[in-house]
């Protein structure tokens, strides 16, 4: 049963995950965003099966609710309708396929060598709570300044936004 | 035969490279972005693997923090982007050639 | 007879073989209760809504379909359903059938982790807030999806509007439930619940009886009502500004299931509220625990959608100047004095002192924020000129 979801949300994300980048269907950035959308719920799926609900939830909550609408408001305002056909250039295609076999390799010889691991580890109890502690103790200080810096992106943010640059 | 830790790491691979083709391919600014959503994504992915057959969780810790960054570089970014559309009026970035605004 | 529902769904469960096959069966039960339950209960409440409305607005309501018009939902469901489904030519197809699909799904996701009962929860797990609130993110996602495929300016400026009034809203309301995570020290809605359990005297250790608890009860309720697009936060769907908002491209049955969306969100909003703030499915006074548990939830639930339908018929609409300044200005702040307030009542021992403490914390940035804010308006004393 377990493998059977594994699989599919594997399959899903990586289908949607394409989709995303390589649309058949439409040309709009939007059908793109939805894909990502789609992307990460079904991982979201894989976090479930890993036992990290937490997590879960909250890149559901994070990507799906605030990043996305992020995205599709700021596709709606910039109103791209000169989305027209781009063909995709022989050196652009080349060298990304090239980057992707160098990483795939890298992976696959670090794989080859490295010992075996598929033991299913023993189940972590008080998933959130175990979390929340070690966020708050050991890692108190990460915390702290990552909540500056959003507030940094906060305002960067709004002065970016503003209509004229002083 | 159990799905092992090797089992999310491939799938992690194949989405980062997914998202690391679209970076290098697609022309178009906000695909762009998404390309590096889907890589920070995998990252995640494996991150939680690990967490989850080694049995710690400071792995998972590790993935809250990019999550939360990953939400400011977006706001940053997509700012950024509205920013050049407005002087430009475009977002593809083969018409962004200057260095200059 | 507590614990009815309960025992029923183990006996049709018991009635299976053991394995996975329960699981399905026990998940299957779950869904099929909570979908029949709270469909009804929209039915209902679409015909006490309107008759609410209409006495309040000093006429009938429907009284034509059955008695009292009471199967007037009935006749509402098939007109919806025999209408004719029109698709704007220009529309992203694809999209616009999807739109009402990925309002309703989530919101009934939502309600799973309500708990309606003494152990009458569909799921509880250990994240079970912070799941209700990342399947409500969804609904924004619906929202634009509807606004933006429908190619129509009015469709597209309503979306634009409904999206930014519902991150701007989702900020105090997740805000106001924080304060009660952080005291009952728990995500689970089942353990929030067991916290309220138990009386002082005749008065429940509900959440609402506290300081902290009703301001962020207040708080909670008036982010619902804006995140659910009710009245008088319905601007998203004014009717003398932009005809119907995002859904205006929206006829028969898609437009019924954008309305049921919205309903089941505002059931699964209150439901939240009742679970955070008002004890959840226990009794008000320790005499009337005979009284089953979903009796209580569901009679609280009913209060509450009375309460809205109240405010809906007494308030007028806000302007989005108006609407955005109180989410910014007094509805983040507030919820920001809470939450501070709620650690405070944790540290501070029992007894008098912690009250008023609290309360002043509570109430006198309520009063400073209030006063400053209307005084910075410059509001002249109204004038009148009669005719000669």
């Amino acid at each position: 049963m377990e493998n059977f979801f594994f699989y599919f949300f594997a399959a899903l994300t990586l289908i949607f995950a394409f989709l995303v980048i390589a649309n058949p269907f439409s040309n709009n950035p939007v059908t793109s965003a939805m894909f990502l959308v789609l992307t990460i719920a079904s991982l979201a799926g894989l976090f479930v099966l890993l036992h990290a609900y937490f997590l879960a939830a909250v890149q559901v909550l994070v990507y799906a609710g605030a990043v996305m609408v992020l995205f599709l408001f700021v596709i709606m305002l910039l109103d791209l309708k000169a989305e027209e056909e781009r063909h995709i250039r022989a050196f652009g295609l080349g060298a990304g396929l090239i980057s992707v076999g160098a990483i795939v390799s890298i992976f696959l010889i670090s794989l080859l060598k490295a010992p075996l691991l598929s033991n299913p580890a023993p189940i972590v109890h008080g998933d959130t709570l175990a979390l929340g502690k070690l966020l708050f103790n050991q890692y108190s200080l990460p915390f702290e300044i990552v909540s500056v810096l959003l507030l940094v992106a906060m305002i960067g943010v709004v002065l970016l936004s503003k209509k004229e640059l002083k | 035969m159990t799905i092992g830790l090797n089992h999310y790491l491939v799938v992690s691979i194949m989405l980062f490279c997914v998202g690391l083709f679209g970076v290098i391919v697609r022309r178009n600014l906000l695909v762009i972005y998404m390309g590096l959503e889907l890589m920070l994504n995998a990252a995640n992915l494996a991150l939680v693997a690990f967490s989850r057959f080694n049995d710690n969780l400071d792995g998972q810790v590790f993935v809250f923090f990019i999550i939360t960054v990953a939400a400011a570089e977006v706001a940053v970014g997509l700012a950024l982007i509205v920013a050049l559309y407005r002087k430009r009026q475009t977002v593809h970035a083969e018409d962004l050639t200057t260095l200059r605004l | 007879m507590d614990q009815i529902f309960v025992n029923l769904k183990d006996w049709l469960v018991a009635l299976f073989p053991a394995g996975r096959q329960q699981e399905l069966v026990s998940a299957l039960i779950s869904v099929a209760a909570l979908i029949g339950t709270f469909a009804g209960l929209f039915a209902l409440t679409t015909v006490l809504e309107r008759k609410g409305l209409g006495r309040i607005q000093n006429r009938y309501g429907p009284n034509r379909v059955g008695p009292y018009g009471i199967l007037q939902p009935m006749a509402d469901g098939l007109k919806a359903l025999t209408k004719e489904d029109v698709v704007p030519r220009s529309a992203d197809q694809v999209v616009h059938f999807l739109a009402p699909l990925v309002l309703v799904a989530p919101v009934f996701l939502a309600l799973a982790v309500v708990p309606m009962g003494r152990n009458m929860a569909a799921v509880d797990f250990d994240a079970g807030i912070l799941f209700f609130f990342a399947v409500g993110a969804a609904t924004e996602l619906s929202v634009f999806m509807a606004g933006w495929s429908s190619r129509n300016k009015y469709s597209l400026l309503g979306a634009m509007r409904a999206i930014a009034q519902m991150i701007s809203y989702e900020v105090p309301l997740i805000l106001s439930s924080l304060a009660v995570i952080m005291i009952a020290g728990s995500l689970s809605a089942v353990t929030i619940v067991e916290k309220q359990a138990g009386y002082s005297g005749l008065i429940p250790h509900w959440f609402v009886l506290t300081p902290w608890g009703f301001a962020g009860f207040i708080l909670f309720m008036i982010a619902a009502a804006a995140e659910s697009n009710r009245s008088p936060f319905d601007l998203p769907e004014g009717e003398s500004e932009i005809i119907a908002g995002y859904y205006i491209e929206y006829s028969g049955f898609k437009f019924a299931l954008f309305f049921l969306g919205e309903y089941i969100g505002l059931f699964a909003a209150s439901g939240l509220a009742i679970t955070l703030f008002l004890g959840g499915w226990n009794a008000p006074f320790p005499f009337l625990t005979w009284i089953p548990s979903y009796v209580w939830f569901f009679g609280k639930l009913l209060a509450l959608i009375a309460v809205f339908i109240w405010v809906r018929g007494t308030l007028p609409r806000l302007r989005m100047d108006q609407l955005m300044n109180f989410a910014w200005k007094f509805m983040l702040p507030m919820a920001l004095i809470n939450l501070l307030t709620a650690g405070v009542w944790h540290f501070t021992p029992p007894g008098l002192a912690r009250w008023i403490i609290c309360a002043l914390l509570v109430f006198g940035p309520y009063v400073a924020l209030g006063r400053t804010l209307f005084e910075s308006k410059k509001l002249a004393k109204r004038t009148y000129s009669y005719a000669e």
